[in-house]
């Protein structure tokens, strides 16, 4: 992985701007570059919340990404907002959960994920986010598992301390996904 | 060298402050600025420092005006319209010469215009902004470590100029993480012993701050004074980046803040075409690099043009026409309300300029 542009996008509060957070504070730890972008219009309560965020060995120029390697559309519009944003050959999550639709992409890998079912089984239904930035980092590579799950315990401190082992659990079950939906797709 | 940390602009400015010796801050909330004023308000009470929530933006600069009057290092940050207020207070303590520093995280204006991220005070913070012949030193960031890079500079510039100085930002280095590192450690220095501060006048001549001068020979006096002086920061103190060589170029890209990152995007795919766009990136606004971006405007190919690329409907890009004095033409691209030229749109512009 040279370098790695992505957004991820949900509902304010379904916790996209935390998960880009700790991507970049891993791939900080990894001595890469990064660059961490939310949206901050006056969407953030009940409609989109987004956040960009840029990995990469060099020195990043624009913060700012039109079209992303990656994109976590935790909700509908936030699917409808970036989806045919997506370079081609990206990668596209899907929350499956709340988005009811598949995506209209045939040149893009396209991985639906039961977030919340997913999130559930690792002990916290709230780590729903955990579980899409395990797809991404599994799918993409580039920043070892363990500098992630540094990050995760790093973020969850104090009165939020018990809530690590479940959202480092939930990251888990996402990266086995990522890290498998690798495998070229059979046409 | 120092371990790095993840921070929002906003708040990496607030402890760059700190670490540069201020320890005294006076403003009033607004986005996208406000996690400035939330972090030192944390932050100023464990060094020993003032935090004060002041009524208004204009209570919050005459405060400024009074804590550098007594000879301390001190700061208010706010965002575009609360800039506007300010605008009184500092061609007072432009007048009085005092030093103190200002961050404005430019918003999209104008009025109350919105909260999303601008350049359209640029005019604003080069021009002097209030009334009378007066100068802001005026330092322009492109990411969060060159944001704590120039807050230490703004302090270092107003003590040694004796005068404001402003860094101004859009509103994505306010909102956006970077990892940076801080060079100085902990508190830094405050204000080196001088002759003009309020200080007490038992065993010494009384001292006057003050603006007023009602003959007009007297008023005339400072005002050559002062023009002297921002001549010598003109000399002094420029400062610009040029990416990525000094060779000679097929157009010549002319940005600052963010939007220059976006414009070294569209740059960086280019040249891996081979075409040969450079790009200017003033650090100092005021004073603006003239002479060096004259000189790279030489260094084009004949006939080759230039592009300023804002996010405004075109400001800086007066700067740049004084600088090439007819010898160019010049091309603008812009956007306002919080939009932003893409890298894609930037590449489409100069392609089609490079077609003639």
């Amino acid at each position: 992985m040279k370098n790695m542009n992505v957004i991820m996008a949900g509902f304010g509060g379904q916790g996209m701007l935390s998960a880009g957070k700790i991507l970049a504070h891993a791939a900080m730890k990894e001595r890469l570059e990064v660059s961490w972008l939310p949206s901050y219009g006056p969407e953030m309560r009940g409609g989109t919340a987004n956040v960009t965020v840029c990995v990469s060995q060099e020195a990043i120029a624009s913060p700012v990404v039109t079209h992303p390697h990656g994109l976590i559309a935790m909700n509908l519009p936030s699917l409808e907002k970036f989806e045919s944003k997506v370079s081609p050959g990206g990668l596209i999550i899907l929350n499956a959960t709340f988005i009811p639709r598949k995506s209209t992409r045939q040149d893009c890998q396209v991985i639906r994920v039961d977030t919340v079912d997913l999130a559930r089984k690792a002990g916290s239904e709230r780590a729903a986010n955990l579980v899409v930035l395990g797809v991404l980092t599994g799918f993409f590579g580039g920043i070892p598992q363990a500098s992630l799950e540094w990050a995760i315990e790093a973020a969850f401190t104090g009165k939020r301390q018990r809530w690590a082992t479940a959202n480092v659990a939930a990251f888990r079950s996402g990266y086995d996904v990522g890290f498998n939906a690798t495998q070229p797709v059979p046409a | 060298m120092p371990e790095k940390v993840l921070m929002k602009g906003n708040e990496a400015l607030g402890e760059a402050a700190i670490r540069a010796g201020c320890v005294h801050f006076f403003g009033y909330p607004i986005t996208p600025q406000t996690e400035v004023p939330e972090y030192l308000v944390k932050r100023l009470p464990e060094v020993g420092g003032t935090f004060v929530q002041a009524e208004s933006e204009v209570a919050a600069i005459n405060m400024v005006f009074g804590a550098a009057g007594v000879g301390v290092k001190c700061m208010t940050s706010s965002s575009s319209p609360g800039i506007s207020l300010m605008a009184e207070g500092l061609s007072y303590i432009a007048a009085c010469e005092l030093p103190c520093v200002v961050i404005n995280i430019m918003r999209a204006g104008p009025g109350l215009g919105g909260i999303l991220p601008a350049q359209s005070d640029y005019f604003q913070a080069t021009r002097g902004h209030g009334h009378g012949d007066y100068q802001l030193i005026v330092l322009a960031p492109s990411s969060v470590q060159e944001a704590v890079d120039l807050m230490g500079l703004a302090f270092e510039l107003a003590e040694k100029y004796r005068n404001p100085a402003m860094v101004i930002a859009d509103g994505m280095i306010g909102q956006m993480m970077e990892p940076v590192f801080f060079r100085e450690e902990g508190r830094g220095q405050p204000l080196q012993e001088n002759n003009w501060a309020l200080t007490g006048c038992e065993g010494r001549p009384p001292r006057v701050v003050n603006s007023l001068f009602l003959d007009a020979a007297k008023l005339h006096e400072h005002n050559v004074h002062l023009k002297e002086k921002y001549d010598t920061i003109a000399a002094n103190e420029r400062r610009w980046e040029i990416y990525p060589d000094e060779e000679e170029a097929d157009l010549l890209v002319v940005s600052f803040g963010t939007m220059a990152r976006i414009c070294q995007s569209a740059i960086n795919n280019l040249r891996e075409e081979g075409l040969r766009i450079s790009l200017f990136r003033p650090i100092t606004v005021n004073p603006f690099p003239f002479p060096e971006l004259r000189q790279a405007l030489d260094r084009l190919a004949p006939g080759a043009p230039a592009l300023v690329v804002e996010m405004s409907m075109g400001q800086m890009i007066y700067d740049v026409k004084l600088a090439a004095e007819g010898t160019r033409s010049i091309d603008f691209l812009g956007k306002a309300g919080g939009l932003i030229p893409s890298p894609e749109e930037v590449s489409e512009r100069i392609r089609t300029l490079l077609k003639g």
